[in-house]
């Protein structure tokens, strides 16, 4: 890069020429992605098709073997770690949902507010009415208000899965990674969690992760098949589900 | 500071520190103003006891504020206990002066004994107690920051960070056995006669010591209770439950963790500093890994992450090891002190607190619900009982 303001790229997230291996196995090949901002992207592909190594690339658990992984045209990731990149602006949603268990649904959201996170300011933190007013939306949003005393752990399934998108609203970042938010979910709660979504969409980049194909058809947005850690078809989810390989390695004839 | 106080202070840590305070001013009375043989008299030998215990409660706490609520379990706190007492000995010793065996007023007995010539840079300055003070809590911090700056960083966590702990202790043991080390070696320090101009041996200095020792224990319970209940204490229990996550939404756990860390290796100075002068001796046997591993079964027995529990725990294992080390049962000790430990995890696994608390809270909810619902009538809500 030669100059600060020059950005090598417009997107949000731009991915090229990834590789990772473990211990031999290519979870991650040549994989080349980008995400423009406001997009909301679904990543589609069967089992060790390299989606959750892919995330874990993007926020800095894993470090790729070469390629680039730029964020916002100017930021290399792989030079971070985890705690620097969600102070960017990089929020993730876990496949199994983590939430902090013995907490309050609150807590959990206060917790993840986007506020100096240093030592000195948590010791000495004391709530602010904008902080609370924010919690409040984030809980009306992910329509948990009623919970908001409760345990995390005490949460249903689907009420956690809620809770976690919520941390990811009240961390309020630039983009979100959400992986497999339907798991597990009944039709109603997976139509809700699509609405909410869409909903997050209106001021966020968005890539989620889902198997549910009737929860990708019900989003409505950009489709990307990945196969053995690179890209096997993009487009519309009627262009990518009539492709020839996604048929045959993936959905199935 | 005051907000953060008064929000940490719930009933039970209130009642806690009014039990701890009351101890701290009626034993030292009963003891220095009754008479010898009065049913109400404390015994001398009994408030040094005690106030072994009221030490022990604060390392307690050291321990639990670590291992409760961050999820750290180090084995080897015993070290930073050590650390602080082997400071305050240092200041004790120097005040012995030309009264040692010797009669040399430079030189503790030790050193005269091992024909060293003059004192080693690393004794300047104890004999002044502002500065010995200051380095039974510099001494540990410092040790417990350069010892979490590398294992934190390096995100050693669970067992391992637990086994590098011992190693550290036992480090530490192995050198302070050796004489060249400067600290007396097997022996130790001992044979203190003054401290602030006071008779370590004097009934009135004991009771001080005692007094003193009750208030160092509400002062740490103080700060841990105000740490917990400040919003780093939630951050503290999020990496406690889920370490990754917490780095996810943006904390760096490694500060964290070193903070805390760091907070409670000077704790645990402190309760060795005040461990000493009451005990009469520190030697390296203090630094022995099982000193550290029989802490945290105190924490565990009294239940961990309520503090008060481990303050408890300490009081409570330490009293029975000198009620059953004293009678015919002295031999087996070790096999109750394990049993305790395996009894405890088996059925009372949030120790006695814990398990005290989840019984209680069904009740408590019940009684604030009735008590609310009783105000919104317009009655005035009867004031609830302990």
């Amino acid at each position: 890069m030669n100059v600060m303001d020059n950005r090598a790229t417009s997107a949000l997230l731009y991915l090229d020429g990834v590789h990772v291996a473990f211990d031999g196995f290519r979870a991650i090949n040549n994989l080349s992605l980008t995400l423009e901002p406001g997009e909301m992207r679904a990543i589609i592909g069967p089992n060790g098709a390299g989606k959750t190594t892919m995330m874990d690339i993007i926020t800095g658990k894993t470090r790729p073997d070469q390629g680039t992984v730029l964020f916002d045209g100017v930021t290399d990731l792989t030079r971070l770690d985890e705690t620097r990149i969600a102070e960017l602006g990089i929020g993730r949603k876990f496949q199994k949902p983590t939430v902090f268990e013995s907490q309050t649904v609150e807590d959990n959201l206060l917790l993840a507010l986007n506020v100096d996170h240093s030592v000195k300011a948590t010791l000495f933190w004391r709530g602010s009415r904008a902080e609370s007013e924010r919690i409040d939306r984030v809980l009306e949003t992910i329509r948990l208000t009623d919970a908001r005393n409760r345990l995390a752990g005490s949460l249903s399934h689907g009420q956690k899965q809620w809770l976690e998108i919520g941390m990811l609203l009240a961390q309020d970042p630039k983009l979100l990674l959400v992986d497999e938010p339907v798991a597990g979910m009944t039709d109603v709660e997976t139509h809700q969690t699509a609405e909410l979504l869409k909903q997050i969409n209106r001021d966020h980049t968005v890539m989620v992760v889902e198997h549910d194909m009737s929860f990708v058809r019900a989003l409505g947005v950009k489709v990307t098949c990945l196969h053995e850690g690179t890209v096997l078809a993009e487009g519309t989810i009627d262009q990518v589900s009539s492709n020839e390989r996604v048929i045959e390695v993936y959905l199935g004839r | 500071m005051d907000h953060m106080l008064t929000r940490s202070l719930d009933r039970a840590a209130t009642t806690f520190m009014i039990v701890v305070a009351a101890c701290g001013i009626l034993i030292p009375l009963s003891n220095m103003l009754l008479p010898a043989g009065s049913m109400f008299q404390v015994p001398t030998y009994l408030v040094a006891l005690w106030g072994k215990y009221v030490c022990y409660a604060i390392l307690a706490l050291s321990i639990d504020l670590i291992w409760g609520y961050c999820g750290i379990l180090s084995l080897g706190h015993g070290a930073f206990f050590a650390l602080g007492g082997y400071a305050m000995g240092m200041y004790l010793m120097r005040q012995i002066g030309a009264r040692g065996v010797y009669g040399n007023p430079d030189l503790p007995d030790f050193m005269v004994f091992l024909n060293w010539q003059k004192l080693p840079w690393y004794w300047y300055g104890f004999d002044m107690f502002p500065v010995a003070l200051l380095m039974v809590v510099l001494v540990p911090g410092l040790l417990a920051f350069c010892f979490g700056w590398f294992a934190f960083r390096s995100r050693v966590t669970g067992v391992y960070l637990s086994i590098i702990t011992q190693a550290m202790t036992y480090a530490l043991l192995l050198g302070f056995f050796r004489n060249d080390f400067g600290f007396g070696g097997n022996n130790g320090l001992t044979d203190f006669k003054d401290i602030l101009g006071f008779n370590v041996q004097a009934e009135g200095t004991r009771a001080a010591l005692f007094a003193l020792s009750c208030l160092a224990l509400i002062i740490a319970f103080l700060i841990c209770r105000a740490v917990v209940s400040s919003k780093l204490g939630k951050v503290l229990i999020a990496i406690r439950d889920a370490e990754s996550r917490t780095r996810f939404i943006g904390y760096r756990v490694e500060s964290y963790k070193l903070f805390v860390f760091t907070l409670s290796a000077c704790m645990a100075g402190i309760a060795g500093a005040l461990y000493v002068p009451q005990v009469g001796i520190i030697n390296p046997s203090e630094f022995a890994p099982g000193n550290s591993i029989e802490a945290v079964i105190w924490v565990a027995v009294g239940g961990r992450g309520t503090l008060i529990g481990a303050a408890l725990g300490a009081v409570v294992v330490n009293y029975a090891k000198t009620f059953f080390t004293s009678g015919a049962l002295a031999p087996y000790w070790l096999f109750m002190l394990g049993a305790m430990f395996v009894l405890v995890t088996l059925l009372l696994p949030k120790g006695i607190v814990g398990t005290f608390n989840s019984w209680w809270e069904p009740f408590r909810a019940r009684r604030l619900t009735d008590a609310s619902a009783a105000r919104e009538d317009g009655v005035s809500a009867p004031k609830m009982a302990e």
